[in-house]
């Protein structure tokens, strides 16, 4: 028992500080605590994930395997914990100004990261479960967190009604594949299926795959993703965009090669729809969008779709690219929330791209900043965003899928039209009302920081290579 | 038959039964007393499979506790229910072609069921021999399950603080006995004598 509880240490401590932190502020000084909750949440968040990254290599299992602790899981966690601490803090003046931060917000997001984590970690179906239900049920409560407007009360309504249908299907799903296989260990059932998946067990690993596309909104089970992202306060929608989609995909990652990794072939053809299908439609449908809170999220769809691509190739080195695509993911996504967060006109948020008119000219330095992150999220060389592109394009070719490359190039050609245009707006656009950005000195630094990242790292990535690669090797056998 | 051969057969065309007409009845209260049979059914299932503990909870949490709780919210809540029922009637003829085919799916997929070698071993070995039905039970939640266990409490944790967050609303300007503040109030401070002249006020 001390043995299985020293592998999930990270997750003990981060939900005895959240149930602490809980108590405390009910006890004492409730909303006035937020501000100094949020930072010590991130604080607490940044010293895990440098323990977990420090901490020692090899894998190790816990309860009976139902939770792993791999090399896999540990790339995960730290990204998801970075990414939460770096939401966390960059959002924190946003919301105390709007008056919407409250303590349950850090509290909420910490247990949710608990989620997230066990959700990367899972080696069996129920673990899987439960570290899902506990991520979603947190976020559907931080989207509808400001009670007092519609669109944000929308959101967690919709959110929920369509994650408790996936979940469902998911449900379902697993049902099946504990039918077939009698346990629901990973370790079991990549025993039991090997070679050929009968047609039960078949039924339940698309189920089981449908259920998991909700939570990375990859298409055709998107329909949530803009109405969510837009109805959510500003830094909530940076919250989702970032950390529980590298959760998401993490888990992915595990279910089809730990579970599954017998019956490459059935999954891989799945995958590969998805993966087109949401390069697609987040490339095509983005293009009507002028508000830039929805534009994101039809990025994040062909983000997910290009994450997709490397997890089909069914390779290690799929995986690899997948984890290196992530990262830069998150890592650009957190600049461009940095700027939407800092985006206002006399004190009120404004999320209109055509506000952006000739923004160069007001601050030329967090233009091109801008203008790095746009050129990199629509994966324009030399910038990371490309780097990250052509790494799941090279898996895909490898992994014998250079159709899937052929259409993820296009897909991507089509989708550098809106990010595009928001640098064209910056540039040449029409004299107009100004916008403000200039208050926060967080996000300013998270804005520069993540545009810095995209032209340094293209000398060796920081070494995220190297790790995805050890990473992928001890979950792709 | 047997008597339990026949007792299945009545508790599963129950279970049916009552499902069916919990989604197709037009009363949202009637709904719910068929809710609440099929409840009891599975419960009479769980009886003939040898889980008692598990139909007594069935009885007492799901019919005892969360059927009532959604008979109240049904009678109070003030929905329309003949107008939610027409909105769902437009989308119906296309919900019934996907659902046939599911079905269809499905019922290939059942039809031709195979287990993996082992699967009918893994699934019996869950209880050991000779150990009641409840203490097998705990002993899978606290002793094999416990990590899930606990994981369900965080996920409970987060459904109480987010319908908490979601609908508390601190009233300002509610006056609140605080007894402490009375114990502790200084007459000197609380009252003043003053001598009031005829004839002038304050």
């Amino acid at each position: 028992m001390q043995a299985d509880l020293n592998v999930i240490l990270p997750e003990i401590l981060l939900s005895v500080f959240a149930m602490a932190a809980l108590l405390g502020a009910v006890y004492t000084g409730r909303d006035r605590l937020a501000p100094m909750l949020v930072w010590a949440t991130a604080a607490l968040m940044v010293l895990l994930a440098i323990t977990i990254g420090m901490g020692g290599s090899g894998a190790r299992t816990a309860f009976g395997g139902m939770i792993n602790d791999d090399g896999f899981a540990r790339f995960a966690k730290v990204t998801i914990l970075l990414s939460a601490a770096a939401v966390l803090v960059l959002g924190q003046d946003y919301m105390a100004r709007r008056g919407i931060l409250r303590f349950e917000y850090p509290v909420l997001v910490a247990l949710a990261v608990v989620g997230m984590m066990v959700m990367v970690s899972a080696g069996d179906l129920m673990a899987l479960y439960m570290g899902l239900e506990l991520q979603s049920l947190a976020l559907y409560v931080v989207a509808a967190m400001r009670r007092d407007s519609v669109k944000s009360t929308e959101a967690g309504l919709k959110y929920f009604v369509l994650g408790a249908l996936s979940s469902g299907l998911l449900l379902f799903g697993a049902s099946l594949v504990y039918g077939f296989a009698g346990t629901t260990l990973f370790s079991g059932i990549i025993a039991a299926a090997d070679g050929q998946a009968p047609l039960g067990l078949l039924i339940g690993l698309v189920l089981v795959i449908s259920g998991l596309a909700f939570k990375i909104s990859a298409v055709p089970f998107h329909m949530w993703t803009p109405d969510v992202y837009e109805g959510a306060p500003t830094p909530i929608t940076a919250f989702f965009a970032t950390a529980p989609k590298v959760a998401a995909l993490g888990l992915f990652a595990r279910v089809v090669h730990d579970a599954f990794g017998g019956v490459v072939a059935d999954w891989q053809q799945v995958l590969a729809a998805l993966s087109l299908l949401s390069m697609f439609l987040g490339a095509i449908a983005a293009i009507g969008q002028t508000d830039i809170k929805r534009l994101m999220a039809y990025s994040s769809i062909a983000h997910m779709g290009y994450a997709l691509m490397g997890l089909a190739a069914g390779t290690a080195f799929g995986v690899q690219a997948m984890l290196v695509y992530v990262a830069i993911y998150v890592t650009m996504n957190l600049g461009t929330f940095a700027f939407i967060l800092s985006m206002e006109r006399d004190g009120q948020p404004v999320t209109d791209i055509r506000s952006l008119n000739l923004y160069s000219k007001a601050e030329p330095g967090r233009a091109l900043a801008m203008l790095i992150l746009m050129f990199s999220l629509a994966g324009v060389p030399p910038l990371l965003g490309f780097f990250g592109k052509l790494y799941v394009l090279r898996a895909a070719y490898e992994g014998g899928l250079a159709w899937l490359a052929v259409a993820g190039v296009i897909a991507s050609v089509i989708g550098a039209f809106y990010y595009l245009r928001i640098v064209y707006y910056m540039y040449f656009g029409e004299e107009g009302a100004t916008l403000e950005t200039g208050r926060s000195v967080v996000q300013w630094a998270f804005l520069m920081g993540s545009a810095a990242v995209m032209v340094l790292g293209i000398v060796n990535m920081f070494g995220v290579e190297a790790m995805a690669q050890a990473a992928a090797a001890t979950l792709v056998r | 038959m047997t008597i339990a051969a026949l007792s299945f057969y009545l508790f599963a065309g129950a279970l049916l039964v009552g499902g069916l007409f919990t989604v197709i009845s037009r009363n949202p209260v009637h709904s719910v007393l068929w809710l609440i049979l099929s409840f009891i059914s599975a419960a009479g299932l769980f009886v003939l499979l040898g889980a008692e503990f598990v139909a007594m909870l069935l009885v007492i949490v799901y019919v005892g506790a969360v059927a009532v709780l959604f008979l109240f919210v049904v009678m109070m809540l003030d929905v329309d229910f003949a107008e939610l029922k027409a909105e769902m009637a437009k989308y119906m003829p296309l919900a019934l072609l996907i659902g046939v085919i599911l079905l269809m799916q499905f019922g290939i997929a059942f039809g031709n069921w195979q287990v993996a070698e082992g699967a009918e071993a893994a699934r019996r070995a869950v209880a050991p021999e000779g150990v009641e039905n409840t203490a097998a039970l705990g002993m899978l939640l606290y002793d094999t399950y416990f990590i899930l266990f606990q994981l369900a409490g965080l996920i409970l944790l987060v459904a109480m603080v987010g319908a908490i967050v979601l609908t508390l609303r601190h009233r300002e300007g509610v006056k609140r006995q605080d007894v402490l503040a009375q114990m502790y109030r200084d007459p000197a401070k609380a009252m003043e004598l003053r001598d009031v002249k005829p004839g002038q006020g304050l």
